[in-house]
């Protein structure tokens, strides 16, 4: 065994760690820590995907304690998993960086090192979640998930925080309830919490015909468990309040990490659980699809209607999670490539859309309002860069990482061979227009020049990059991973393509 | 035969004491026991009826009931809606469990290899007398460790809420508790002569289950949550000074961050040498004793002082925003 190959095991429990050792720091030294910690994990996961496709090893299991799988504890890395790791690690360091001047207004000073453990253990529950081979530890860290996501939502104590993480605590705990049902009857249909044991007998299961009725019914309660906890479209009412009036590390984190964790483990789940020809057979992806695309439109539909841009931006990723789910209800194995991009695609862009949104709403004495925000791109010129790079990549224009990710999932309606190709084309033509309008309306109105006369009147000020040093470097790591993603796709694909290879 | 004594002397003895108490005449509370008698709270009809009024203004003004249609229909589609949701769910959980495999049957799929390990190995594999601490602890240990960290995650996020930082002064913690408890009795004393015999009782049981964790029924989570409601109960009876003595947030801190970072690093060198297939070099023991089975046993006795802790925590946050 290769001494890479404890690089899942010593990222989970470093990160565990570390939110021990920041209970007892200090802010700064919590916070240089925490730094640490991400880009340590990070680094060492990309030591881990360069490991993986070099020696083209496909994946391994790492025993952990002294019994192997049935018995004890075990995680599973591949392709896949390691790239997950890693991108989910620089979005975090990104996110992070981007709110850190922001959070001295918006969090009590005391509170900070908080603030710091929430992250680390939010950080461990994602690469466990990412790297388990045990349905059993998927919960526990699902659990971890939850409550610190809601810390993170109530961290900034006003009224409409407590009222959103209220909200956003009985509708991911009903979530969490509904996927705890299913593990407990599958567990009690199959005998076991491995991954890859429940498999074998699922298949035996539906050979036989014993217990076929509460198989599907456990795969429905583990799916719409999950679904409730990504925010698909009915179950979104949580969402814009958590995303809008959260501090803004915390916004980006929630929208591009924590929904996309369970969307990941979803997907474990019908690969490595339940098996994809099991899932594609069954009525429950013709649901996936229909709420996604119902997500797609309604999602933007409020959106426009939005006149806050944080909501707005919150609204729009209601619409993003519909694609996702749209991609999995196509039941091919292009569709399911096409949502893990559109994973990765989304993760970049409302990250940076958020970051940059934040640096508009300051120059404009912190008001939200759309038409307070007329000209701020020129009070803060960085942000008005991030926040029309963001949008165009939502819209779907070439170079950016949404265009890809919307060229796979047109590809994918195509091949079809089903009746779900012209909804798909339909809906996603429909989607995409409504995206342009009200993202390029936000980005139109930021760049409509104000009177200085208003501006002072307002209170606004212009901010040089000077003053944000660490906010400008940010942004500019976002754009270029953006473009990264929507540049150089072909090779994530094909990792992405062997990853789910690996899987099955 | 007993002598006749004066009227002053009898009303000394114990006997004419209770009598009294039975009675009615003297009540031992009076003087002994600062006890402020709670007003009803004052909120005349006027006032509630106004307050009313203004709710259904803001409603009108909000929704504009009257006109809104679709206020009104949304009022009865969410009524209608929920039932019939909550109706299906409990059909299809019902009928889901009629299919389930029978509750006790040997030739369940639940009865399996991996069962029959850990009645027939685990004694043997991990040194434990009680085979759900050696699976708990052992075999699954990873999911354990998370288990304990969502406990430190809670009291973390009760932190955010509860904590309050304003040292002296209108609002500052001090004088949010006393607010708090000002109608209620100070120096009860049944209430502190009944903690002052159970306390040491429930603490010394609390010890006994964490440590024999491994040899008989309990652990580390049921012991803490035992030493947890000892600590509660003194702290009802004698109050913040006198717990503040021994436990205050530095011992808080303290305690778990220790507790966490040896179950941290315990387990990180079992998970690291099990996975290399080295041997750890930790022996088991002889089974039945009680320093046996290897790491159990410290570990039941750090998740036990985790878990206590953060119940006290979880009742001092509420009570007093602070310890």
């Amino acid at each position: 065994m290769d001494f890479v190959q404890n690089v899942p095991f010593f990222s989970i429990m470093i990160s565990m760690f570390s939110g021990t050792i920041s209970s007892i720091l200090p802010e700064k030294p919590a916070k240089w820590l925490n730094t640490a910690v991400i880009s340590v994990v990070g680094a060492m996961s990309a030591w881990l995907l360069w490991y993986l496709v070099q020696t083209g090893t496909g994946s391994f299991v790492f025993m952990m304690g002294h019994f192997p799988a049935p018995w004890g504890n075990e995680i599973r890395a591949g392709v896949l998993e390691a790239g997950m790791a890693l991108f989910f690690s620089i979005v975090m360091l990104f996110s992070m960086w981007g709110g850190r001047k922001k959070l001295f207004d918006e969090v009590e000073y005391s509170k900070h090192n908080i603030y710091y453990i929430l992250t680390n253990l939010l950080l461990s529950s994602l690469l466990a979640l990412v790297y388990t081979n045990d349905l059993f530890t998927a919960y526990v860290f699902v659990e971890i998930n939850t409550i610190s996501a809601c810390g993170l939502i109530m961290i900034r104590q006003n009224g409409r925080t407590i009222e959103a993480a209220v909200r956003y605590m009985i509708m991911s705990l009903l979530g969490s309830g509904l996927l705890l049902m299913g593990i407990c009857m599958l567990y009690d249909l199959t005998g076991h919490l491995l991954m890859s044991n429940i498999k074998e007998s699922v298949v035996h299961i539906m050979k036989t015909g014993t217990y076929r009725i509460p198989m599907i019914i456990t795969i429905g309660l583990i799916t719409v468990g999950l679904a409730i906890k990504s925010a698909l479209f009915p179950f979104h009412a949580w969402l814009p309040d958590a995303y809008g009036y959260s501090t803004v590390s915390s916004a980006a984190m929630l929208s591009s990490l924590v929904s996309k964790g369970y969307i990941f483990l979803l997907i474990k789940i019908f690969y490595r659980v339940i098996g994809f020809d099991l899932i594609c057979g069954s009525h429950i992806i013709n649901v996936l699809f229909l709420f996604g695309l119902c997500g797609m439109i309604f999602g933007s539909l409020s959106a426009i209607w939005e006149k806050d841009i944080r909501r707005m931006i919150a609204f729009s990723s209601v619409a993003q999670i519909g694609y996702i789910y749209m991609g999995f209800g196509l039941g091919t194995e292009a569709g399911m490539i096409a949502s893990i991009f559109h994973i990765l695609a989304h993760a970049a862009t409302k990250s940076l859309l958020f970051i940059s949104a934040i640096g508009l709403t300051d120059v404009s004495a912190g008001s939200r309002s759309f038409f307070d925000l007329t000209g701020s791109a020129y009070r803060n010129k960085i942000a008005g860069v991030g926040f029309t790079v963001g949008s165009l990549s939502m819209v779907g224009i070439p170079v950016f990482a949404g265009f890809v990710s919307k060229l796979l999932f047109a590809k994918a309606g195509i091949i079809n061979p089903g009746w779900k190709m012209f909804p798909t084309l339909i809906v996603l033509a429909i989607s995409t227009i409504l995206n342009a309008i009200y993202f390029l309306k936000t980005v139109v109105r930021i760049y409509t020049p104000e009177k200085k006369s208003t501006e002072k009147e307002k209170g606004f000020f212009v901010l040089q990059w000077k003053q944000q040093k660490l906010y400008c470097v940010t942004i500019v790591l976002f754009i270029i991973l953006n473009m990264v993603l929507g540049m150089t796709s072909q090779p994530i694909i094909r990792l992405i393509e062997t990853g789910l290879h690996n899987f099955s | 035969m007993s002598k006749p004594i004066s009227e002053e002397e009898y009303k000394k003895r114990l006997t004419a004491r209770i009598k009294g108490w039975i009675t009615g005449e003297k009540d031992p509370y009076l003087g002994n026991m600062e006890l402020q008698a709670g007003k009803e709270p004052a909120m005349d009809e006027e006032k509630r009826r106004s307050h009313q009024k203004d709710h259904e203004k803001v409603l009108d003004r909000v929704y504009d009931r009257k006109k809104n249609k679709m206020y009104r229909f949304f009022l009865h589609f969410y009524k209608i809606t929920a039932v019939a949701c909550c109706i299906a769910m409990v059909t299809i959980l019902l009928a889901a469990v009629s299919y389930l495999p029978p509750v006790g049957n040997s030739r369940n799929p639940g009865n399996n290899e991996v069962a029959e390990k850990y009645i027939e190995d685990g004694l043997q594999d991990t040194g434990a007398v009680n085979i759900v601490t050696g699976m708990i602890l052992d075999y699954r240990a990873f999911d354990t460790f998370g288990e304990s960290n969502v406990l430190f995650i809670a009291t973390c996020t009760v932190l955010i809420l509860m904590r309050n930082d304003k040292k002296k002064g209108k609002g500052s913690a001090e004088e949010e508790e006393k607010r708090d408890s000002y109608y209620e009795p100070k120096s009860d004393t049944i209430l502190q002569k009944i903690a002052f015999v159970l306390v040491p009782i429930i603490m010394i049981f609390g010890i006994y289950v964490v440590l024999n964790g491994h040899l008989s029924p309990g652990g580390g989570f049921s012991g803490g949550a035992i030493m947890g409601a000892g600590l509660i109960l003194y702290l009802n009876a004698f109050g913040f000074e006198k717990t503040e003595r021994f436990f205050t947030e530095k011992t808080y801190k303290c305690i778990s961050f220790c507790a966490l970072s040896f179950y941290c690093l315990a387990k990180s060198y079992s998970f690291y040498t099990g996975a290399h297939h080295l041997e750890s070099g930790i022996p088991l023991g002889t089974p039945g004793a009680i320093i046996s089975s290897g790491l159990i046993l410290p570990l039941n006795i750090c998740v036990g002082l985790v878990v206590a802790c953060t119940m006290y925590a979880f009742f001092a946050m509420f009570r007093k925003g602070g310890f």
